[in-house]
């Protein structure tokens, strides 16, 4: 678990390492390859790498007719041009003809750091969730990260991955099995539910591990799919805890803790207490601390159990 | 496979009719910049482009984009009258249970090669299906109709470099100039000209034409080919209406529907 590496270095990797498996893979970028990683696919296929300048409007529109051709797009930026920027790109060119284009989104969340609220996109999954057949991985390290990607290119639609710029410890190891709209039950536990994506995954595990020192039994769950969900995990956890903490680094309006409540608002009313941004904007700043200013950490969720654990009947 | 232009027009003539009738029907659509498009339309799918009505998706055929999606009418009745699907459903434009929305849409219709009506996004689709060729050493070629009107959409400039860039010679765009625009003249609306310096300043081969002269779209499309390392854009003069004397050059006719008694006469000067 020391090992320390950011889920956009694994994306880089797993294209340059699956490029020569998948020969009609081909990968665009708009002026950020050194940022995504998909420079190590460029290094590797040149002849299959496009860089498209700082235009993502166009690169998703392009990716779409190269999709209607029968190739396998990768289109990367960071998540604020690829979701916000080119919302309407990927809704009109790639969502509605359903076409087979995959969306890797760097530098998602507050983790981007020093660059402050323009690049800390907070928002990107509420968009991508809103549209129709629209798959959305959020991958909890390096590990899920290449098993997603290769799972994006022999799965047929359109895909929004979403990776970190930071570096996150590695929790999985090479039995770890990824399936495309799977969630995984890392942690048993009957108190309560922790429903965690991307790199809160790894603070929910160190939660529940604090909460069982306190005598609380914690479940965990990884949803890395967050469209379309596991909805029998997390029925039968909260059928089973009775209470659910979600926690993701995202505006807890429109991410993983609006589909959680959605889901059980609906089908197993159940008390539900979300960590993620509180509907604000991030700002500069060394990670570690702003991810303590915004509440994405162990302690809040430790503390967010044990206030939804007062709410059960 | 060259035709007469006695041919074609015959064709254009046709197309036309399945432009009124379907708008008409609809009571709804765009029949002005359907009507401005419908000679180019005969030309390429009638002559210039290697296609099969039987196999919409053969996988050497040459791609069509339609940009300026809201031609959708001009599209269809062409398609029809070439074969992919019967005439007849021409009639069933923008209702609810038939195959013809409002703007193309890829996974529905027969024939249509990429969904549009959002402007600026087509010419970028047409530019990813044009490299995708470059990429694998496939001889299809790309077409795309883009307004005038459309071409103050920033995506269309991002899309001309991209183009230009990676020399996609294999691709040649028709800009249908016929001047109007919804809130009037493209000249009043924001001034989207010249076209011609500007393409050629993003690196472009650019011809400029009358886009009802089957000869002179017959000789541009020819330059299109024969050019090597460049995108063509063909700068088509056109008139809004084109066919219909009432709705020539009249703004109001982008958008709307004709009543009953301008239907009957807008077929009876198509000599339906």
């Amino acid at each position: 678990m020391s090992e320390k590496i950011a889920t956009r270095e694994a994306y880089g990797s797993a294209l340059a390492e699956f490029g020569a498996k998948y020969e009609n893979l081909v990968v665009f970028d708009a002026d950020l390859a050194e940022a995504t990683k998909t420079i190590k696919f460029k290094k590797a296929f040149p002849e299959r790498f496009f860089d498209c300048g700082i235009a993502e409007g166009n690169m998703m529109s392009v990716a779409a007719g190269v999709a209607a051709t029968g190739k396998i797009p990768f289109v990367s930026s960071f998540a604020m041009f690829s979701a916000g920027r080119a919302f309407e790109q990927v809704r009109n060119s790639v969502g509605y003809p359903h076409l087979n284009v995959k969306i890797g989104a760097t530098h998602a969340g507050i983790s981007v750091g020093e660059d402050g609220a323009t690049h800390q996109c907070l928002e990107d999954i509420a968009l991508m969730r809103s549209i129709p057949g629209m798959t959305i991985i959020n991958p909890a390290d390096a590990v899920e990260a290449r098993l997603a990607v290769e799972a994006a290119i022999n799965f047929d639609g359109p895909v929004y991955m979403r990776f970190g710029r930071l570096a996150i410890p590695v929790i999985f190891d090479e039995n770890y099995k990824f399936e495309i709209g799977k969630g995984v039950k890392l942690i048993d536990g009957s108190d309560v539910t922790i429903v965690a994506t991307g790199l809160m995954v790894h603070e929910a595990i160190t939660a529940a591990e604090i909460l069982k020192n306190e005598g609380i039994s914690a479940r965990v769950i990884n949803i890395a799919t967050i469209k379309p969900l596991d909805c029998e995990i997390i029925l039968d956890a909260a059928k089973e805890t009775g209470a659910v903490v979600t926690a993701e680094e995202h505006n807890i309006i429109g991410g993983l803790g609006s589909a959680v409540c959605e889901l059980l608002g609906e089908k197993m009313p159940t008390p539900v207490l979300r960590v993620g941004t509180s509907d604000v904007f991030g700002r500069s700043g060394k990670v570690p601390p702003l991810l303590e200013m915004y509440g994405l950490t162990a302690a809040n969720i430790v503390a967010k159990a044990k206030e939804v654990i007062k709410l059960k009947k | 496979m060259q035709q007469t232009n006695t041919f074609l027009a015959e064709q254009a003539r046709k197309i036309r009719i399945g432009i009124i009738e379907g708008v008409y029907r609809a009571a709804s659509g765009h029949p002005g910049g359907s009507l401005s498009i419908a000679d180019l339309m005969a030309y390429l799918y009638f002559e210039e482009m290697n296609i099969e009505p039987s196999e919409p998706k053969k996988a050497d055929r040459d791609r069509f984009v339609l940009s300026k999606g809201h031609a959708a009418p001009a599209l269809y009745s062409t398609l029809a009258n070439r074969g992919y699907f019967p005439v007849d459903d021409l009639k069933s434009l923008r209702q609810i249970d038939s195959y013809l929305q409002g703007h193309p849409d890829m996974k529905g219709t027969p024939g249509v090669d990429m969904s549009t009506g959002s402007l600026g996004l087509g010419i970028s689709a047409a530019c990813g299906m044009a490299l995708s060729a470059k990429v694998s050493n496939d001889s299809y070629r790309v077409y795309s109709v883009i307004g005038d009107g459309e071409s103050e959409e920033g995506q269309v400039w991002e899309a001309a470099m991209f183009a230009a860039h990676y020399k996609l010679d294999n691709l040649c765009v028709f800009l249908d100039y016929n001047g109007l625009q919804i809130d009037g003249t493209v000249a009043d609306v924001i001034g989207p000209a010249p076209f011609k310096e500007k393409f050629e300043a993003f690196g472009w081969n650019a011809i400029e034409i009358d886009g009802h002269d089957f000869d002179a779209i017959r000789n541009a499309a020819a330059s299109a080919r024969e050019c090597k390392g460049k995108p063509t854009v063909v700068i088509m003069k056109t008139v809004k209406g084109r066919g219909v004397s009432f709705m020539e050059n009249q703004v109001s006719w982008h958008g709307s529907a004709p009543k009953e008694e301008q239907y009957k006469l807008a077929l009876e000067e198509l000599g339906a």
